[in-house]
C-alpha cells in the first residue's frame, strides 16, 4: 500500500517530536528539561514501537510514567495571540474558520468511503487493514493545508500551535494509551475472568437481554467505581461483551462497543470520581453543594442507560 | 487474587494520585500476582503499547485545530452562540448543547468546557434570560441554573465526541479490539454512537424544558421579593 498506518504515526511523532524541541528551550518551563523528555521519548515510542523490541518500549514507558508521575511535565510559554489578535483575524476570515476544521471529518469519511478500494499501479492507496485510521491521518494533513494556505501561516506557526495544544493535554494525552495497557494486563491475569464467573452465576446462560442488561449496567457500575469508562470498558467487554454478546449470541462487535461505552458514560455523568467534570465545574460555578453537577445529571444519566439496555438489545436481536 | 489491581487503581484515585503512576502500579502488582516476570509484564506494557498507538492519532488533527484557534475560531463559535437570542434560560441551555454536540462530534471539543465558555458565556446568558423576564435571580434559581449549565457541557461532550473517530473513547475500543483480534472498524462504531446521542438530546431538551417550567412557577410564587427589596433600596 501506499499510505500505511506505520506513516500516520511517524507523522503524529513527527509532530510531537518538533514540539518537544520548543520545550527543551523554553525558559519559562520551570521543568522544561523533563517535560521535553517526556514529549521527545512519546514522539520515538509513537514512529519506531514497530522497530524497538517490546521489551525496550516497556521501558520507555516506564520512563514516561516516571516523569509524569512525579510532576516532571509542566506547561510552559507559548507567544499566543492576544485576544485583539485573534478578534482581528476572527473578522477576516468568519465562518470560513470553520471549513478546515469540518474538513477533517469530512475528507475521513470521503476516504473511506471512496478511497477504500483504491489502487494506483496494483497498489492500495491506503492501508486496507485500517482505512478509517489511514483516512484521518490524511484528512488531518489536506486540512491543515487548507488550513494554512487561508490564514497564510508557516510550518512554524503550525508547530508552535501543536505544541501549545499536546502540552495543554500534557500526560493525559499518553493516559488512554496507559488504561488500554492496564486493561491487557488485567485481562492476562484474568480479571476478565472473574467477572465472567460472577456473571455466569447470576444471569441466565442463554439470555441476550440479561447479558446486554449486565453488559450496561456492569459498565456503569464499575465506571463509578474506576471513575473512568476507560478503565471500565477492556475488563467489563472482556468479561461480558467478548465472550458472551459477541462471541455466543453472534453481535457485531462495532454495535457493542460503542453503546457500550456509552453506558459507562452514563456512570461518569453519576460519579464523583470523574472529578474533573462533575466536580472541579461545581467549585468553578461557585455551587454550594459539590454533588450538585452529579444530582443535576442523574435523571438524564439513568433514563439513558435504560434507552442504551434497550437499544443494544433491539440492535442485537435485529 | 487478581482483583487486588482493581482495589489499587480505586485507592489511587480516590488518593487522588497522579493516574499514570496508579495506573502503572496497578498493571505491575497484577501480573506479579498472576506470577508473570518483570520481563513478561514489561514486554506486554510495551506490546499494548505499540497496538495501542491508535489512540494518539488525534495529534494528526492538533496542527490545524491550533492554527485555527490562533486565527479566532473559538471567538467566532462564541459570537455565534452570541448571537442566539432565545427568551428562555432552557432554550439558551438547549441550544449549547447542539453546539456542544456537533462540534465535539466534528473533533472539536475545545470549543465548551466549564472554564471557557460555561462561567463566562452560558451561565451569564441564561441568568440574563432570566432576569430580563422575571427581575433579579434569587440565590436557589441561580444554583439550579449553573448546575444545568455543567451538566450542559459535560452530557453535550460525552455523547457528542464518540461521533467522530479522531476521540479517544472510538480509538480505544479499536485498540482494544485488536488486541483481542475481533474485526472492528472504527466510523461503523461512530455510526452506532448516534442513536444514543440522538436520545440524550432529546431526554435532555425535555428536562431542560421543565426547568423553564420550574423557574416559571418559582419565580410567580414570591413575585416582587427579591426584585422589590433591590428597589426599595435603591429608592
Amino acid at each position: 500500500m501506499i499510505i500505511s498506518i506505520e506513516s500516520v504515526y511517524i507523522f503524529t511523532g513527527i509532530i510531537t517530536f518538533l514540539s518537544s524541541l520548543y520545550t527543551f528551550f523554553d525558559k519559562k518551563n520551570p521543568r522544561r528539561i523533563t517535560s521535553g523528555l517526556f514529549y521527545l521519548i512519546y514522539a520515538i515510542t509513537l514512529m519506531c514501537a514497530k522497530v524497538i523490541p517490546s521489551f525496550y518500549v516497556g521501558i520507555l514507558v516506564l520512563v514516561i510514567v516516571a516523569i509524569a508521575g512525579f510532576g516532571g511535565v509542566r506547561t510552559g510559554s507559548y507567544g499566543e495571540a492576544s485576544s485583539e489578535e485573534r478578534q482581528r483575524n476572527r473578522g477576516r476570515l468568519k465562518n470560513w474558520l470553520f471549513l478546515p476544521a469540518l474538513l477533517i471529518p469530512l475528507v475521513t469519511v470521503g476516504g473511506v468511503e471512496g478511497l477504500k478500494d483504491l489502487k494506483i499501479a496494483g497498489k492500495f492507496f491506503l492501508d486496507p487493514s485500517n482505512v478509517t485510521m489511514v483516512a484521518l491521518g490524511l484528512a488531518g494533513v489536506v486540512a491543515l493545508v487548507v488550513g494554512m494556505l487561508m490564514t497564510k501561516s508557516s510550518p512554524v506557526t503550525t508547530v508552535k500551535e501543536s505544541r501549545r495544544l499536546i502540552e495543554a493535554i500534557g500526560w493525559a494525552a499518553v493516559l488512554p494509551q496507559m488504561l488500554a495497557m492496564l486493561g491487557t494486563i488485567f485481562d492476562s491475569a484474568g480479571v476478565g475472568n472473574v467477572v465472567s464467573k460472577a456473571v455466569d452465576h447470576v444471569i441466565p446462560s442463554n439470555s441476550l437481554f440479561w447479558a446486554v442488561f449486565a453488559y450496561c449496567v456492569g459498565m456503569a457500575l464499575f465506571t463509578m467505581v474506576m471513575g473512568n469508562a476507560f478503565a471500565a470498558f477492556p475488563v467489563m467487554t472482556a468479561g461480558i461483551a467478548l465472550p458472551l454478546i459477541i462471541g455466543h449470541f453472534g453481535v457485531q462487535a462495532d454495535k457493542v462497543a460503542a453503546i457500550g461505552m456509552f453506558a459507562g458514560y452514563c456512570g461518569t455523568l453519576m460519579t464523583p470520581m470523574a472529578a474533573n467534570f462533575n466536580i472541579v465545574p461545581a467549585a468553578l460555578l461557585d455551587l454550594k453543594d459539590k454533588n450538585y453537577v452529579i444530582r443535576t445529571q442523574f435523571p438524564t444519566a439513568i433514563i439513558l442507560l435504560g434507552v442504551n439496555i434497550i437499544l443494544m438489545y433491539l440492535v442485537a436481536r435485529f | 487474587m487478581v482483583l487486588i489491581g482493581v482495589l489499587v487503581v480505586i485507592v489511587g484515585f480516590v488518593l487522588r494520585l497522579n493516574p499514570m503512576l496508579v495506573v502503572t502500579v496497578a498493571g505491575l502488582v497484577t501480573g506479579l500476582i498472576a506470577h508473570e516476570s518483570l520481563y513478561s509484564i514489561l514486554t506486554q506494557f510495551g506490546q499494548a503499547f505499540e497496538t495501542n498507538r491508535y489512540m494518539a492519532i488525534f495529534i494528526a488533527t492538533l496542527p490545524v485545530i491550533g492554527l485555527l484557534e490562533r486565527h479566532g475560531l473559538r471567538e467566532q463559535a462564541e459570537h455565534l452562540v452570541s448571537k442566539i437570542k432565545a427568551a428562555t434560560a432552557g432554550r439558551i441551555l438547549t441550544i449549547y448543547l447542539l453546539v456542544r454536540e456537533i462540534a465535539a462530534a466534528l473533533g472539536i471539543t475545545s470549543i465548551g468546557g466549564p472554564a471557557q465558555m460555561v462561567r463566562p458565556l452560558v451561565v451569564p446568558m441564561a441568568e440574563g434570560a432570566i432576569e430580563a423576564t422575571y427581575g433579579e435571580v434569587p440565590e436557589d434559581v441561580s444554583q439550579k441554573v449553573r448546575g444545568h449549565a455543567a451538566a450542559v457541557d459535560n452530557i453535550g461532550l460525552f455523547f457528542g465526541e464518540d461521533i467522530f473517530i479522531a476521540v479517544g473513547a472510538v480509538l480505544f475500543m479499536k485498540g482494544f479490539f485488536d488486541q483481542n483480534h475481533v474485526h472492528s472498524e472504527p466510523i461503523r462504531m461512530g455510526l452506532w454512537a448516534i442513536p444514543t446521542a440522538a436520545a440524550v438530546f432529546v431526554i435532555h431538551t425535555i428536562r431542560l424544558y421543565l426547568l423553564d417550567k420550574s423557574i416559571k412557577r418559582r419565580m410567580e410564587q414570591t413575585p416582587a421579593q427579591s426584585v422589590g427589596t433591590q428597589e426599595v433600596a435603591k429608592q
